[in-house]
């Protein structure tokens, strides 16, 4: 039996396209950039995703949305590992991704001396703290419109 | 109904030295078991990870300013992360559970640094702590970063990502204490002079570290390593007027004889454990 595995592995990849990422629900896992390696077989289907950072709590929320969604659409088994063998870095988040982030007033991820307001696009900002409410996100302060904003840790 | 305990803790209370096993029945094909002294390696690397993040989490609530409350607390929150993933590869080597490795020991089978057993004092002490021992991780996790058996070093590699966020943190609160004219540089000097004795411990020689050296896992000896650590401390601390940090206390023994203050820490991160042997969320 011939298996369409190329047509298979780019549905799967769509059906993760419309998971949202638990910490910053705007952004799919695809947009945040983890998946790694989907590979789909005839019973089965690997997941291999790379955590952002190494103690991120979201992990098992994560593996148990995409193992429920995956088996519900394919009806087979799911598994999704994780791996350190190549490093999740904050330029694997897509450019749709970025916008997505900048619509919803978290900054993409940039060097400090790039960064910039997602409200007003001003330059002038300062770092209040380089961790935030999540392991991934600063504290910025912008001094154009004055508001705080969090920003994604640039790693 | 409660299971019993499993892992290296007997029943009677005693537990065998996880730093004495050896790396046998490894499952990872990458996993060279002819590189002795993994094990002890990765549990003295986790045991810091784990008693350091643990005793800060302590200031979640009660940080001097609210952003230090939400930064200690992603701090802490990063390391025990990052003991977790040490646990996890020292459970691969020795087909141990990764949880029963990190509760299910006496006090005194722990391996963590005695630099981290000075309770949590006040935030000068713990700012100290902070950059004395990460100082020294990022040199040692540098001197691991090529190492040999490739799941350690993939994780090396991510965690060096995340422990540069901690050194900026934490350096730039030392610049701060230390250039106050009053309370806040007396009690940073009355830290460090407290710590002092104790702060080269991150790197006491390990039993197996001939072999760590010998197997390509970590790249120069335990004494090297202190000497390169010594070294960066001085450039910072010279300009600071700070006082430099005198020769190890009893060096051979920096990893063992545990006080009061770590009994109680592991009176505490125990305590959920062993009100319910097995629990599972």
């Amino acid at each position: 039996m011939v298996i369409d595995t190329g047509a298979a592995e780019g549905d799967v990849r769509g059906v993760l396209a419309t998971l949202p990422d638990p910490e910053i629900p705007v952004l799919s896992v695809v947009d945040l950039g983890i998946v790694h390696r989907v590979v789909v077989r005839e019973d089965r289907i690997d997941v291999v995703i790379l955590p952002t950072f190494v103690g991120c709590p979201a992990l098992d929320v994560i593996r148990a949305t995409i193992t429920e969604r995956l088996e519900v659409r394919f009806g087979r088994e799911v598994r999704v590992e994780t791996t350190f063998e190549v490093p999740w870095t904050s330029d694997r988040i897509t450019p749709a991704g970025r916008t997505a982030l900048r619509d919803a007033g978290i900054a993409p991820p940039a060097d400090p001396s790039d960064m910039r307001c997602p409200m007003c696009e001003s330059p002038n900002v300062v770092m209040d703290s380089a961790f935030g409410p999540t392991q991934c996100r600063s504290l910025f302060y912008c001094r154009s419109c004055r508001q705080p904003f969090e920003a994604l840790k640039s790693v | 109904m409660a299971r019993r305990i499993r892992g290296p803790s007997a029943p009677d209370g005693r537990s065998t030295p996880l730093c004495c096993l050896r790396v046998t029945n490894v499952t990872t094909v990458t996993a060279p078991s002819a590189i002795s002294g993994l094990d002890e390696l990765l549990l003295t690397m986790a045991d810091d990870e784990f008693v350091i993040g643990f005793s800060d989490s302590e200031w979640t609530g009660i940080a001097p300013m609210l952003e230090e409350d939400v930064a200690m607390s992603s701090l802490s929150q990063d390391e025990l992360g990052h003991a977790a993933a040490l646990y996890g590869l020292l459970g691969e080597a020795t087909g141990q559970d990764p949880d029963a490795i990190a509760y299910d020991r006496e006090p005194d089978a722990y391996r963590h640094a005695r630099l981290l057993d000075h309770g949590r004092g006040d935030w000068a002490m713990t700012i100290a702590r902070r950059y004395l021992y990460e100082t020294a991780d990022s040199v040692r996790l540098e001197a691991l970063a090529l190492a040999s058996w490739k799941p350690l070093a993939d994780l090396v590699g991510k965690l060096r990502r995340e422990e540069r966020y901690h050194l900026m943190h934490i350096g730039s609160w030392l610049e701060r204490l230390a250039s106050d004219d009053g309370e806040g540089r007396d009690r940073l000097v009355t830290a460090l002079e407290t710590l002092g004795p104790h702060a080269g411990t991150v790197f006491t020689p390990l039993e197996s570290e001939g072999f760590l050296v010998e197997g390509g896992v970590l790249a120069r000896p335990m004494a090297d390593l202190e000497r390169d650590w010594r070294a960066r401390v001085a450039d910072t601390f010279e300009p600071l007027g700070l006082p430099l940090t005198p020769t190890t206390r009893d060096p051979l023994r920096g990893r063992t004889d545990h006080g009061e203050a770590f009994r109680w820490l592991w009176g505490e991160f125990t305590s959920v454990r062993r009100s319910d042997p097995g629990a599972t969320w």
